[in-house]
């Protein structure tokens, strides 16, 4: 499965550096009138010279060169698996292919096919990690020159990383013309970091300035660094009057920062939220309409989890639709076994709360033990690519795209129940047993129907709760029983049989976890959540938004 | 007088008497058994077998302890394991002192964990505990220190029912997250092993070992008697009665919070004392005991030897803990399925007694055995099983329906005849 995806990718790449060499070489036409043809030639030539110094020297010039052919040729030679090599019997720069019976040859200046040769006729240019370095930053300097945003976006971030000192007045004229200001304001802080190193105190002084008004880890550490003292309380900076102005600054940073982090942390806190949102809703349901504890519903997540599983292993081309096929098979699969536990199980139970508690969590052991005799590691569930990475808008804050997209998710589906228990009949009849089921029952609706369909949409429920799981955390016999106790926490701090309780409950204890964790710990943090539940219930025993009036009790 | 008739009273019930008359003989028989018998005699029991029976004796001990507070309060704990197991720290740690220098690292003071971590002085929470005495006395306070926060708190605010148990799985989930940490100071992940001593006494010996299980008998017999005590004193009445409509308990002027935290208190004690007498048999105490799925497989004991009976509770913890034994000797990836299978049929048949749930569960492990199989090895049997096993449980679907019906026409019946028989009275009605 990997090795096809990376094929795949290897594939795009290739394809990509060919177009991209097709299209070097039509333009080469045009500028190659400017300058005398030999000149590159020679410059390239440098390439492979004999120390790294020297290289890194041509590497330099060659980056100030126009010329649309030089950034393939530098990709070329800082690529591990591809790398630039020379014909030993002229020296000529080559790029090479394995085939069968040697090396294929390729002239890096013409692109003109140099025939097969032995492997023993050509040979690597060696680099080492202070020309890789060059290499990197020269290259994300030309590639600051392409029309794609994010190709800008990516190369300036890159170069944050190892700014060139060399490079600098190519790198001022990219943020001259580049016109996006995210873009911008990133080449400004390199640039910055790239004059902090200068000898002249004003420059010195007006790279500071820009490097306090960042965020991105680079730029901050320097501004740090600047304002450090030692023990005696003098800043180690030579240049007082820098290091006084990068002290001045850093408070707002640190602030800056501080708040960042902040809005990190109630994001994980909402995401974590929607977890727990998922995982309860379908508890909330059957908890609320039937009065059962639905300790297997832990092992629904866990099935709507193998689900996704199973969708992906029969479809291997289709990963980023597998999701799609496997969200409504999840709650179909689900709420099956929930259907049919309910009429083998749970239908002998009614009104005997505690028994449904100790009877489905054995039916959660054996659905536990069940997958686990079908593999007891863990199962690899692959996350599409649409979801794999993450959005930064900047350096000191990223949010990952599954945990938005799961976000969301979870909204959807609370509204859709939502609509569903107000809108349709189903939700009506549910609704009606819920609040006085003996009058519902006197009025015509069939209690047996309801309470197994609800049984079954909250288990359906749960298994697309799996469906979500499966793409943030791992798929084991052990997925369920990590949330079940969390989610009944959240039941239980939001009120029974409330959706609106679910919600707050759900997003209020995933918040409260996340701030609770960096300055307490994760165990202790739980701790205190619990202290802080039981405390909670002093107050409202019924949870945040309990059910009114007279059947509540008892 | 009264006292006597008292003692009377509890030795009328017949199980109850068998029961306890079978424990005591027990006692007295197993060390006569390991001691005098010579070892190649059939009836010679080695002591490995004695320390497990000491440990089966423990967990009835829990049991019991879990059926006065669920038996006869309706207080359904899903959190008992965790009295359990901080009775068996505060056992472990008097038997890690009494190691001293003869650890791996041979420091006097500080526990081998502790040296491993790099700690250099004891904790102010182990202060004490080299003495036998306090060491016993925190075995009782600790888990009934906890008990009586919690239930205070739980009680006081009304929390019942299932609320209640969901609380009490989180205080034990909570407890084993804190115990796995290392800076809590109790041995993380891996606990205490490696005793040596316990009151002077080599903690591998025979002698220990047989004075450990007739203690553990001893124990559970007197616990057996406490409980029968309160069980059936006027306050025994209060409790079942607030088991059975609290709301009614209150309006009739009992303070329903003072008796449920009295009761959950005594019963948080008694697991605790149950947990100190394990670790020693056990040789060993670390966080699973606070596993959640340990306090509820306690429930299940006590819901297979029959909810609400003493001597039920007890034979309950004895015959689940065999069968486990048993399976996780024999063939431990059943286990699981059986324990399940134990779960499902004793509640569903909670009223027909212990001797049916076992064969039903036996019957249902016989069920899952094959597809079981068949999920690991071919997907396309486990297919062809799935189908049979749904056309199986639909028609039982089908059959329990009929006899549902049976049931009520029977039920039927039997009102009518009791109508025309029996007049009502107050025994009847009970």
């Amino acid at each position: 499965m990997k090795a096809l995806i990376r094929i795949t990718a290897l594939g795009i790449g290739l394809l990509f550096t060919l177009v991209s060499f097709a299209q070097s070489t039509e333009q080469t036409e045009e500028t190659a009138e400017n300058q005398p043809p030999n000149k590159f030639a020679e410059r390239v030539q440098a390439l492979n010279g004999r120390s790294f110094n020297a290289k890194i020297k041509a590497i330099e010039t060659l980056s100030e060169s126009k010329d649309p052919r030089v950034l393939p040729i530098l990709k070329a030679m800082l690529d591990k698996d591809q790398g630039l090599y020379y014909r030993k019997s002229d020296d000529t720069i080559v790029t090479v292919e394995e085939v069968e019976d040697g090396l294929q040859l390729t002239d890096v200046l013409t692109g003109e096919d140099l025939g097969v040769v032995g492997k023993r006729d050509a040979r690597k240019i060696g680099i080492n990690n202070k020309v890789r370095n060059v290499l990197k930053s020269a290259i994300a300097v030309l590639e600051l020159g392409a029309d794609e945003k994010h190709i800008r976006l990516q190369s300036a971030q890159n170069l944050l990383k190892s700014p060139d000192k060399n490079l600098l007045s190519l790198l001022e004229e990219r943020a001259e013309l580049e016109d996006v200001a995210s873009i911008k304001h990133l080449l400004e802080v390199a640039i910055a970091l790239i004059k902090i190193d200068s000898d002249d105190q004003k420059v010195r002084l007006q790279a500071v300035e820009v490097l306090s008004s960042s965020v991105e880890p680079e730029a901050v550490n320097v501004v740090r660094k600047l304002a450090e003292v030692d023990e005696a309380g003098t800043y180690i900076e030579a240049d007082l009057k820098v290091a006084e102005l990068a002290d001045a600054k850093l408070k707002s940073v640190e602030t800056k920062l501080a708040m960042y982090r902040a809005t990190e942390n109630i994001f994980f806190g909402l995401s974590l939220g929607s977890v727990f949102l998922l995982a309860a809703i379908g508890l909330a349901i059957t908890f609320g309409v039937m009065g059962v504890i639905n300790m297997a519903h832990g092992e629904m997540i866990m099935i709507g989890a193998y689900t996704t599983f199973f969708v992906q292993q029969a479809m291997p081309n289709l990963i980023e639709a597998s999701l799609f096929v496997a969200i409504p098979l999840a709650f179909l699969v689900s709420g099956a076994v929930g259907v049919l536990i309910e009429r083998t199980i749970i239908r002998h139970l009614y009104g005997r709360p505690l028994d449904t508690l100790l009877a489905t969590f054995g039916v959660g052991l054996i659905l536990q033990q069940a997958a686990r005799t079908y593999n007891s590691n863990n199962v690899p569930v692959i996350t599409p690519s649409w979801m794999s990475s993450a959005w930064a808008p900047n350096g000191a804050i990223s949010f990952n795209y599954n945990r938005i997209y799961i976000l969301f998710f979870a909204l959807v589906v609370l509204f859709s129940l939502a609509l569903l228990l107000k809108k349709t009949l189903f939700g009506l009849q549910m609704r009606a047993v819920t609040q006085n089921r003996p009058m519902a029952s006197s009025m015509g609706i069939r209690q047996n129907r309801v309470d197994a369909l609800t049984f079954g949409l909250g288990s359906g429920i749960a298994g697309i709760a799996g469906v979500a799981l499966s793409q943030i955390t791992n798929v084991g016999p052990n997925l369920g029983s990590a949330y079940i106790i969390d989610s009944f926490m959240v039941v239980v701090f939001g009120g029974v049989g409330s959706l609106i309780g679910t919600f707050f409950g759900a997003f209020g204890l995933g918040v409260i976890n996340k701030l609770l964790e960096p300055s307490f710990g994760a165990v202790v943090g739980k701790i205190l959540v619990l202290i802080f539940i039981i405390l909670f219930i002093q107050w409202r025993p019924r949870g945040l938004f309990a059910l009114k009036g007279r059947f509540v009790e008892d | 007088m009264q006292h006597r008739s008292i003692l009377l009273k509890v030795l009328q019930t017949s199980h109850g008497t068998t029961l306890i008359s079978i424990l005591a003989a027990a006692i007295v028989l197993v060390p006569i058994l390991n001691l005098f018998v010579p070892e190649s005699s059939f009836l010679h029991v080695p002591t490995f077998t004695v320390t497990v029976l000491g440990k089966y004796l423990c967990y009835a001990l829990l049991a019991l302890a879990l059926d006065l507070v669920w038996g006869y309060c309706g207080i359904l704990s899903l959190g008992h394991g965790a009295f359990f197991a901080l009775g068996g720290y505060a056992m472990g740690m008097y038997l890690m002192r009494q190691i001293g220098d003869r650890g791996v690292y041979g420091n006097p003071l500080l526990p081998d964990f502790m040296v491993f971590l790099n700690w250099n002085e004891l904790p102010w929470y182990w202060y004490g505990f080299d003495n036998g005495f306090f060491a016993m006395l925190m075995v009782l306070l600790v888990p009934g220190l906890l008990a009586f926060v919690f239930g205070w708190l739980a009680f006081r605010s009304r929390v019942t029912g299932v609320y209640l148990s969901i609380m009490t799985q989180a205080l034990t989930y909570v407890l084993m997250q804190a115990f796995l940490l290392n800076d809590f100071g109790f041995g993380g992940n891996n606990g205490f092993t490696d005793f040596k001593d316990i009151f002077g006494a080599d903690v591998q010996s025979d002698a220990t070992r047989i004075a450990l299980f007739v203690a553990s008998g001893l124990f559970l017999i007197g616990a057996y008697f406490l409980c029968k005590f309160v069980t059936e004193s006027k306050m025994g009445r209060v409790l079942v009665s607030i088991r059975d409509a609290e709301s009614r308990a209150r309006f009739l002027g009992y303070r329903v919070e003072h008796y449920k935290l009295f009761v959950f208190v005594l019963s948080a004690m008694l697991a605790g004392i149950a947990g100190a007498l394990f670790v020693p048999q056990a040789g060993i105490i670390n966080p699973t005991q606070f596993e959640p799925v340990f306090s509820i497989e306690v429930v299940i004991w006590v819901a297979l030897g029959g909810r609400g009976t003493l001597y039920g509770a007890i034979i309950g913890g004895l015959v689940v803990n065999y069968t486990k034994s048993f399976y996780t000797g024999a063939m431990p990836e059943m286990w699981l399925f059986v324990l399940g299978g134990i779960f499902i049929i004793s509640t569903i048949y909670a009223n027909k007694g212990v001797i049916v749930g076992v064969i039903l569960s036996v019957i249902a492990m016989t069920i899952f055995q094959p597809l079981a199989q068949a999920i690991s090895e071919d997907f396309y049997q486990f297919i062809l099983l799935a189908v049979v096993y749904a056309v199986l449980f639909s028609s039982a679907i089908y059959f329990d329906r009929l006899y549902d019906l049976a049931k009520s026409r029977i039920a039927a019946t039997n009102w009518f005849t009791n109508l025309n028989q029996a007049p009502h009275t107050e025994e009847a009605k009970s």
